[in-house]
Formats: C-alpha cells, structure tokens, sequence
C-alpha cells in the first residue's frame, strides 16, 4: 500500500497548490525512507545542493556540504541499504517541519517553477538528536504530466558550523 | 587523581614498541599533560599567510587548545600573538578573521595593541602612574609566540623555548610540502573554496593514525566506495568516468595496492604513504595543466614533480596534507574524546580552475561532515573511543611488520601496510611530551 501516491499534474502549467502538495509529498517520502520513490521525483539531469557558505553563488570553486548529481543521490540511496553500512547499524531517522511552501516564481514558457520552503530538520541515531534550521529552494517542471525536481538547495542557516555526521536527505 | 603530571616514567609506560595503552586515547589528564607540554614542544601549523594578504588582516585558530592569531604585521611580516588581552583575559577578536586595521582594541576595556603585539594604548593611563606598571607582564602587550617560521607560506609555530629548531624537527619532510607548492607553475599557493568544520567525538590521534592506516579502506569504506563501484558498474557501456568516480572508487583498492605502494618514514613522527603510486595517480589529466607546467619547469622537472603521487603525509602532531590534490587536514584536539577536524584547500596560482575544482570535489566527497566516506571513519572513531574503556584489555596493538631495529631509523620505505609511522608517532609522542618535564 503507497499511503502517499504520486499525483500527476492535471495541466501541463501546475497550479499552485499542485506543487505545495510535491513538495509536502517529497519530504514525507524522505521521512519514511521511501528513498527509491523520492530519487524518482529528480530529473535525470538534477541537482541536490547543500551550500558550505551563506549566499553561496558557486557550487563549483567554492566547496559545498553537497553538490549531488543523480548518479552521487542513487549511491547514497544504495549505499542506505548495504550489509556492511556500518554507520547506519542502527539506523538514522529523521522528521520534517516545513512551513508552507511559498512559489516564489512561476515560468511556464520555460516550464520553471521556484519555490521556497522554510524547515526544520530533526536527524536522530541511537540516543542522539539534533535540530537543523534551513530553507529548501526547489527548481521545478513538468516532465511528462509529472512533477520533477531539476534542483534542490538546501540553505542551512548555520551553513558553517562545524557539524556531526549528517546522514539523510533535508 | 593524578597519575601522570610530573611523572616521566608513568608517560614512557605508556607506549611500548608494539602496543600504547588506552590512556593515550581516553584519560583526561593525559589529554592536559598534551596541551601542557607535547603541543607547546612542538612546531605546530597555524595557517598559511594568504589567509592574511594585507597589514592588519588577521586569523583565529589554536595550537592545542590555547587560542592564538596569526596576523599580517604593518611591516608586512607575519606574527603569531597569544589570542588574549594582557589586562583580563579577553579574547581580543570576535570573528575567526578580518582586518584590525592598525591596531587590535580590546572590546572590554579598550586596551590597544600594535599589530605585533606590542601595547600602543590605555585610556586613563594615568590611573596606572606610581604603580610599577611598566615592570607588569600586561604592560608588555599581548603575548608573541616567540618561535614562528613561515615555510613558504605555510606557517609554524612553537610556544616553548626548548626543543628543537624547525629545521631538525622536520628534517626531509617538507619535500611533500616542496611537491604540493611546486605543482603550481609559479610555485604559490592560496587558500580556497572554504573550510569544512566536522567535529568528531573521538581523540585527536584516531585520526592522525588513521592517515596511514592503508587496512581499513576496503573494510570501513566498502560502504561508500564499494556501493560506488558496484553502481558504476551499471553505467552503460561507454560512459564517461565522472570525477566523482575517479576519486572514490580507488579507496576500494586491494591489499595488494596498499602493500606496493609503499609507506616512507621521517623522523620525529612524520611520514606519508603513497611512495610509488597512490589513489590520486590515475586521475585524469586537466587540459593545458602540463603544458604550463613544462613552459615553468621544463619537461623533466614538470614530470618529475607531477610524478609525485603520495597520498597522505602526516606531519606530527596533527595536520596531514595531501599533495596531488593540494589539500590540508588540521585535527584540532577540544577534549580527550572531542576533536575538530578542518579540511583546508588551496587553489594552485595560475593553474587551470578545474585543478581546484577536483580539490573542492574531493573535499566535499570525502571529508564533510555530510560525506558517506566520512561516516565510516567517524563511526570507526567513536566506536573505538567507546570500546576501550572496556577492561578486557587496556592496550591497542600496533604490531603489523614490526621490526625490532626500526626504532633508529629514518628516511625508509617500507611496506604499504606496515604500522611502523603510527609506531613512530607514538615515539615522538613519548619524546615531547616528556621534554623538560
């Protein structure tokens, strides 16, 4: 049984409402480890970028936390999923508090939709949990009557702090 | 309870020619008798001058746990000062980094200070007259550390007045320092791209000795490098190799690798692997790099200098730099089981940008704190942190291809998978941290 299945886009232009609920649907799949379901959602040619620096322009000369191309994303689902993924025995969990996603443009000429996602992101391992604060800008657009993600940034605001282990997805 | 402050003898049992005792890892005291005496009789890396181009421009790190600055002086010198106003202690900057201007000004009392150090001004001085001040330690300003040598750009520096000079403590050593200069067709380098900051809840040594450890990569890394592997595999036929590929894959190495590749061994703990060949030896080449490289060098020394392939050195006590892709690890020691690691990259002045690109790619790849590779050390780490306070057994064995005359020797080759730099290090441990105590 999928609790959460995958809406088609009624019309080629999304409505609004149409990409808060992907966006909703994205995260619910990322906390219940659906991770093959969520690599689904991203374009072929898609981006997963998590910035090392506040107001980073540059993920190329200046160092990210991420910058994943599917093939990295797909090894990294896999990877989840191995016998000897010591760092995941016992596994990691986490859970998304997303405000509502604002659209932030609408481009249907260029079939881009960007939006803007202010979350809390809690990770927890064995007894420890922590709290991340960060915003989630998504490039969006229709692929085949399907929502896809071409990018997805996650701004953590303390981008540079020195941080434990992060293991999942935000 | 002290067992081991003042007691030379108690520290030397510590470590034996094939094991070292937990304590090492998770006694607390020990950790403080590191900060007292090993760090100080050291020449410890602070950072590299193009972090502060311009008079005034200064940065904040540690040597152990003692905050300092390294700062660009007016007359254009570089000087590292005690991170501690004379008069009550407080740390004089805020920021990691920035440009005081002419002068340092205390936030608390305004006390200011030369960009040497030296004390410029006091507001109501005159509170000070017929009070000996002039004899007082704050009248001196904020403290220099007396021994610093910048090595082309790399800067050192030793908080003790004993000891060795930079010169004997590391002796041949710096030719990986030489190799990952020279790879730039001006011979400059310049710090890049950001630093990543992972805290790690384990002992500074783990990762230290983990830098030569060529047995755990096909084991812990089966994880990530061996899911990269495997799912390359399905790639069609045909495809480009990704960068991305090009530098995980090969931590899946056999032993057989590791065991020819060769570890060299230096004095006072230093040493790198990768003598003959490394993971870094079969990445692809970056157009118009060698071609720049040959108009600065010639064609044999431009060979000769990227023929270099080490992979990690390790400089005593606690960074590790990595030559061919032009990157430097600082294992800065918080606690007996806290550790922060900074990975630091370096661009190669006038280089193709895709040189820091693949930098920027490994950095990222390999040693964020978001990083699978990086999950399988930590996890390593702390799981090793917790286990030895189990009294099964309170000793953590270093025996692979001992050899009873190896302790004299210096400036050898030997075995990839030899244990004898972590063996090393431990000597040199022993060797500063009893010091003049």
């Amino acid at each position: 049984m999928s609790m959460v299945t995958e809406a088609q886009v009624k019309n080629a232009i999304p409505t609004d409402q149409e990409l808060i609920d992907f966006l909703v649907r994205e995260a619910r799949l990322i906390d219940q480890q659906r991770f093959d379901e969520w690599l689904d959602l991203y374009a072929d040619d898609a981006f997963y970028w998590m910035p090392l620096e506040w107001n980073q322009t540059d993920p190329r000369l200046t160092c990210s936390l991420m910058y994943e191309d599917k093939l990295l994303l797909s090894i990294r689902v896999e990877r989840l999923k191995g016998a000897r993924t010591f760092s995941q025995k016992p596994k990691s969990r986490c859970h998304h508090v997303l405000q509502t996603p604002q659209v932030d443009s609408r481009d249907p000429a260029a079939n881009n939709y960007v939006t803007w996602t202010p979350m809390h992101y809690i990770e927890t391992r064995m007894d420890e949990q922590t709290l991340y604060a960060a915003w989630a800008t998504h490039h969006l657009s229709v692929e085949n009557g399907r929502l896809k993600i071409k990018l997805k940034r996650v701004d953590l605001i303390n981008c540079d702090a020195a941080f434990g282990n992060i293991q999942l997805f935000m | 309870m002290t067992r081991y402050a003042g007691n030379v003898a108690a520290i030397r049992d510590l470590v034996r020619d094939q094991e070292v005792h937990r304590d090492v890892y998770v006694s607390e005291e020990v950790f403080q008798l590191e900060m007292e005496h090993m760090f100080p009789n050291s020449w410890v890396y602070v950072g590299h001058d193009s972090q502060v181009p311009n008079p005034g421009d200064y940065f904040g790190t540690t040597i152990g746990t003692q905050p300092i600055l390294l700062v660009r002086h007016t007359d254009g010198t570089v000087k590292v000062l005690h991170n501690r106003c004379p008069h009550k202690g407080t740390r004089i900057t805020s920021e990691t980094c920035g440009n005081a201007g002419k002068f340092f000004r205390c936030p608390y009392h305004a006390w200011s200070f030369r960009t040497d150090g030296s004390l410029l001004a006091i507001p109501l001085k005159k509170g000070y007259e017929n009070t000996g001040f002039e004899q007082s330690h704050a009248a001196s300003g904020m403290a220099p550390v007396r021994h610093v040598r910048n090595y082309r750009g790399f800067v050192f520096a030793k908080i003790n007045n004993g000891g060795l000079d930079f010169e004997e403590f590391f002796g041949e050593s710096l030719s990986s320092f030489d190799n990952m200069i020279d790879r730039s067709p001006v011979g400059q380098l310049k710090v890049a791209g950001g630093v990543l900051r992972y805290m790690h809840n384990c002992n500074w040594k783990m990762l230290v000795e983990n830098q030569t450890d060529t047995c755990h990569p096909m084991v812990a890394h089966e994880s990530s490098a061996g899911t990269v592997v495997e799912v390359w595999k399905k790639a069609p036929p045909g495809t480009k190799k990704p960068m991305a590929v090009e530098i995980i894959a090969p931590f899946m190495s056999p032993y057989e690798f590791f065991e020819n590749m060769g570890i060299r061994i230096w004095d006072n703990g230093h040493g790198h692997t990768g003598v003959h060949h490394s993971i870094h030896s079969d990445y692809s080449a970056v157009p118009g790099y060698f071609d720049k490289m040959k108009a600065a060098y010639g064609e044999e020394r431009a060979k000769a200098i990227l023929g270099e392939n080490r992979h990690n050195t390790v400089y005593f006590p606690n960074i590790m730099i990595k030559g061919p892709i032009q990157l430097l690890r600082h294992f800065k020691p918080i606690a007996a089981n806290k550790t922060l690691v900074e990975s630091w990259t370096f661009q190669l002045v006038d280089a193709p940008d895709m040189l820091l690109e693949r930098t920027l790619m490994y950095n990222r790849l390999i040693n964020a704190p978001t990083s699978i590779v990086g999950h399988d050390d930590l996890e390593m780490y702390e799981r090793a942190q917790e286990g030895l306070h189990s009294n099964g057994n309170e000793w953590v064995n270093l025996q692979r291809l001992y050899s009873p005359d190896e302790a004299g020797q210096t400036n050898v080759a030997v075995n990839g998978t030899s244990e004898w730099p972590m063996r090393h290090q431990f000597r040199a441990w022993t060797k500063f941290m009893t010091m003049g105590m």
